[in-house]
């Protein structure tokens, strides 16, 4: 059964994959904001911290 | 070479799970390798409790001396330099090594070692006052190209066609940027094919390649670059392997200009890099032979008995 989660952001239901790991980032369909996975028992999103000067790759 | 086993453990060290560290976990879980995920924002680090001799060293050494290696994967800059020097004096061997992170993470420590190294690279002046980067400039001649040294994903570069442009971005820079982007990194700029290089290199190895193609000058894949596999020629190689090794080598990634006369041109090199675009691209496994040469390192480390 996929687990699913509210969006912080729009509210919509959000369908976790199988695979998804905690502190991995997804995206809403519905609004496009970049949410964090909190945990996955109980399923828990929160928006992704925002980017800042010193990051990147 | 000692064995990898269920024991040999692992730590990644990050902020986000992004698609590349996602797929770096299951490259480890599929070689059954035991990884540790260490969030940096709930890092604690206690610098000398293993001196202490405390019963617990819940953040001190005691606490990351079973890892073999520590993989870092953050994004955030600071945080990376802080937590792997201390790991590093610790002991603790991680990819990269902190001076690695730093030199990669600092655009003209990149270009101070590349030129070290006599590795081909763009001409680079720094300045430190809006007059003096200004003079700098107009002995460059334009049009030249102005970076902050600490940034990425190609944000805040400007290519400075004329003298107005160059005053007003220096004033820009002097009045509204933060003490870092008071030093004055003035990069020539290189006439491009509406494209750039990408070279991974891990450990001795150029793993692939690939074009980024765009039509802006800057290519970043972030910044919307269309990634094209790029074949590795002996060239391509020589000059990737030089350009890591001058930065300390370990896992890097390295961009590289061509010129209209047919040149390669080392321009940056990434410490901690994304590849989402490119294990397609190239057909390459490229998280399996990051987490190949980590269990290497790895067994070289406890083959040494430093483990």
């Amino acid at each position: 059964m996929p687990q699913t989660a509210a969006c912080p952001e729009c509210d919509a239901q959000i369908t976790l994959r199988d695979d998804t790991l905690e502190g991995e980032i997804v995206q809403c369909p519905d609004c496009g904001v970049e949410l964090e996975v909190l945990s996955l028992d109980p399923p828990e999103l929160d928006l992704a911290p925002a980017e800042e000067e010193d990051w990147g790759e | 070479m000692a064995e990898i086993t269920a024991h040999t453990r692992i730590a990644v060290l990050l902020d986000r799970v992004r698609v590349e560290e996602k797929l770096l976990l299951q490259a480890f879980e599929a070689r059954h390798i035991p990884v540790d995920v260490r969030d940096d924002r709930a890092l604690i680090l206690d610098l000398d409790a293993h001196r202490r001799k405390e019963t617990t060293d819940t953040y001190g050494r005691g606490e990351w001396v079973r890892y073999a290696v520590v993989l870092d994967r953050c994004i955030t800059h600071a945080r990376a330099v802080a937590a792997l020097r201390i790991l590093n004096d610790w002991g603790i061997c991680t990819i990269n090594p902190v001076d690695v992170v730093e030199t990669c993470g600092d655009k003209l420590a990149t270009s101070s070692a590349l030129v070290r190294a006599g590795v081909p690279t763009p001409r680079v002046m720094v300045a430190f006052t809006p007059e003096a980067a200004l003079q700098a400039i107009e002995t460059m001649g334009y049009p030249v190209v102005l970076k902050p040294a600490i940034g990425s994903w190609g944000r805040l570069l400007s290519k400075v066609n004329d003298r107005d442009a160059a005053e007003a971005i220096l004033e820009h820079k002097q009045v509204l940027g933060s003490y870092p982007h008071h030093v004055f990194y003035i990069q020539e700029y290189i006439p491009k094919p509406a494209r750039d290089i990408r070279a991974f290199v891990v450990g001795d190895e150029t793993i692939c390649a690939i074009y980024r193609y765009s039509d802006h000058w800057i290519t970043n894949t972030a910044r919307g670059g269309r990634a094209v596999n790029c074949p590795v020629t002996p060239e391509l190689h020589a000059l990737a392997l030089a350009a890591a090794r001058a930065v300390g080598g370990g896992v890097v990634a390295v961009d590289i200009l061509e010129t209209q006369d047919g040149r390669l041109l080392v321009n940056e090199v990434n410490h901690t890099t994304e590849f989402r675009n490119s294990i397609d691209t190239t057909g390459v496994d490229i998280p399996g032979r990051i987490v190949e040469y980590v269990l290497q390192v790895a067994a070289e480390r406890a083959d040494q008995g430093e483990s």
